[in-house]
């Protein structure tokens, strides 16, 4: 009798991708040297001359206002962006006026141009002699090399940020759900209000994040406009930056500390508040 | 509610091509119309323009007398259903159904509590009283359907447009929600209007069937009179698998120009037709032709088809008898039964 073999077919697991475990340890060094070791760094360097030192460098009064001026800058910039932005994604998606194409490609030179040349370009047309300038002192408003400077500084850096992050959704937006508003008795703004606004909701969300994020840490573009007065129209990367030629290499790092605890915490709480915002418009398995 | 169409033509967007050409159509109160033909033949744009959606438009259209844009939209009382459903996807079903009474003017609108009321009856309705917090994007195919029936009937419309509401559904489903839907239109009185492609289902649940070609209606008539009377050979070929045999008119005969098929009496004027039959009436004639014929697979619904081949081309027929193997050869092919359509 012929002794009965038995063959067990194992299944084998395999990965949807070609050498799963090359391409996962490339993306967790990658982001490890470039993104968390740096940061990490940033993290531990306050501290290389004892707490004492940091302390001291944290209760800088100049840091404060430093700080202070870049943060609330950047919130106005960014509030100033957002109807601006809604409005501008808008009418080059839904009107398409003569000449959209052009507009939508400016939209996009913030990005392009050198923060230097528009920093130097904002300071020629808004200072004293400039176009807009002379004009807006006659009636007494002083717009450059002050706190007015840096936030149109900013809402020209953070503009496209918005408009980006919300035209796909606005074009992807079906028609027909707009009609089906109109039919069930919702006036213009009631359809704007209660469709339109909610389902951009996540997407101007994340651009007003992106907008302030940059904003905060906008250096290049501001200088030039902002006049760089001690307590008044200082901001806080520029103070890095004289920190740093003063050798006070704690003051420098201290900003940094700071500039990079708040930026994650409105990372964080920019997401917590996408995801309150996204509900039934996001599928719960990511898809 | 009626409806009143006298020389509607409607413009695509800057453009002089025309969608719907002259269109004159009545839809009586409490009548369930279906509007039928081919994509591209202008159904969804007639739907939408009894809607009141459409500009670029001339001619009157009326709603119970009164123009449409003479009423304010919440005062039309029409309940629009759209292929794609259109439903909130940011707002959950209990919420969608109750869109059409939240945004009434506040003097108008039911308290809360007779809103929650209203919904949780029409999620009674629609058989989903268990969905009420779910998103539109947790729900399947025909539940979004009901979905935006429902949303649609929150207000108490009086006329109901849907267009081609069963489209994405699978057909046991799709008969079931057809059935429902012709209850529904009987117990609300509604007056209800269907945009969809499929002459079955048009026949099944409606009781006018509005033929459209190309932007025109071709015929409006109830199923009974289009399958006995078809206006032109368009209307007849839409509704069904159709032979065509082209022939001459001749001293009161029709002369088929396929030898094979016989000539039968027909009092017409003299010149070129075609006679239009559905393969169930064509006739086979044993030994006194030429044609052969071939048993083909039975047909699901219970008929024997057959092959007929003839000098001048090959068609399908069937029986709701099976013939027998003499009675497969040498063929006579007769086709009396059929419609006559004089050639333009």
């Amino acid at each position: 009798m012929k002794p009965l073999t038995v063959t067990v077919l194992r299944p084998t697991r395999r990965h949807t991708l070609p050498g799963f475990s090359l391409s996962l340890g490339l993306t967790l060094l990658w982001t490890g040297l470039i993104v968390v070791l740096p940061l990490t760094a940033l993290l531990f360097r306050p501290w290389h001359n004892g707490a004492g030192t940091m302390i001291h460098a944290l209760y800088d009064a100049r840091m404060h206002a430093a700080l202070r001026v870049s943060f609330t800058c950047a919130l106005l910039a960014v509030l100033i962006d957002l109807p601006i932005g809604l409005l501008l994604a808008w009418t080059l998606v839904r009107y398409r006026p003569p000449g959209h194409r052009v507009v939508d490609a400016m939209i996009d030179l913030p990005f392009a141009i050198p923060t230097a040349v528009t920093g130097i370009a904002l300071a020629t047309l808004y200072g004293p002699n400039g176009w807009i300038g002379s004009i807006s002192s006659q009636w007494g408003l002083k717009l450059a090399f002050s706190p007015a400077g840096i936030v149109i500084a900013l809402t020209f850096i953070g503009l496209p940020f918005i408009v980006r992050s919300i035209e796909p959704v606005l074009r992807s937006f079906p028609k027909d759900v707009e009609e089906a508003a109109f039919l069930l008795g919702a006036s213009g703004w009631q359809r704007f209000r209660l469709i339109l606004l909610p389902t951009l909701a996540p997407a101007l969300l994340s651009g007003v994040g992106l907008a302030f994020a940059r904003g905060v840490g906008e250096y290049g573009s501001v200088i030039f406009i902002a006049g760089n007065q001690p307590f008044h129209s200082e901001v806080a990367p520029l103070l890095i930056v004289m920190r740093l030629q003063e050798f006070n290499y704690d003051g420098a790092t201290s900003i940094a500390l700071i500039l990079l605890v708040i930026a994650l915490l409105c990372l964080v709480a920019v997401s917590r508040l996408r995801r309150s915002v996204s509900s039934g418009l996001v599928r719960e398995d990511g898809a | 509610m009626s409806i009143t169409l006298k020389d509607f033509t409607q413009y695509a967007p800057r453009s002089s091509r025309k969608l719907l050409d002259d269109i004159a159509l009545t839809v009586e109160d409490r009548s369930f119309v279906a509007l039928v033909g081919p994509s591209g033949a202008g159904k969804t744009t007639l739907l939408r323009a009894i809607a009141g959606l459409s500009s670029h438009s001339e001619g009157t259209l009326l709603i119970d007398g009164i123009p449409i844009h003479d009423r304010p939209v919440q005062d039309r009382g029409i309940g629009f259903v759209f292929q794609n459903y259109a439903l909130f996807r940011h707002m959950t079903v209990a919420r969608n159904i109750a869109f059409g009474l939240d945004v009434l003017p506040r003097s108008r609108r039911p308290d809360p509590a007779s809103i929650q009321h209203r919904v949780t009856e029409l999620l009674d309705l629609i058989q989903l009283p268990h969905l009420a917090k779910a998103y539109p994007d947790q729900l399947s195919g025909g539940q979004r359907q009901r979905v935006a029936l429902a949303r649609a009937l929150a207000t108490g419309p009086r006329l109901l447009l849907l267009d081609e509401p069963f489209g994405a559904l699978d057909p046991l489903v799709r008969r079931d929600i057809r059935r429902w839907l012709r209850d529904l239109h009987e117990r609300m009185n509604l007056t209800t209007i269907l945009v969809t492609h499929d002459h079955e289902e048009a026949m099944d649940v409606a009781d006018t069937l509005v033929v459209m070609q190309e932007g025109r209606i071709v015929q409006a008539a109830d199923s009974a009179t289009l399958n006995a009377t078809p206006a032109t050979p368009f209307v007849m070929e839409f509704l069904g698998e159709t032979l065509k045999f082209p022939g001459i008119l001749k001293a009161g005969r029709f002369i088929p120009d396929n030898q094979d098929v016989a000539p039968f009496p027909f009092e017409g004027i003299d010149g070129r037709a075609t006679v239009l039959i559905r393969p169930h009436k064509v006739a086979l004639v044993a030994l006194t032709g030429n044609a052969s014929v071939e048993r083909r697979p039975d047909s699901p619904n219970g008929l024997f088809r057959y092959r007929v081949l003839t000098n001048s081309g090959d068609f399908e027929v069937t029986s709701p008898t099976q013939l027998s193997s003499e009675e497969l050869q040498n063929v006579h092919i007769q086709i009396s039964r059929g419609k006559v359509f004089y050639e333009p």
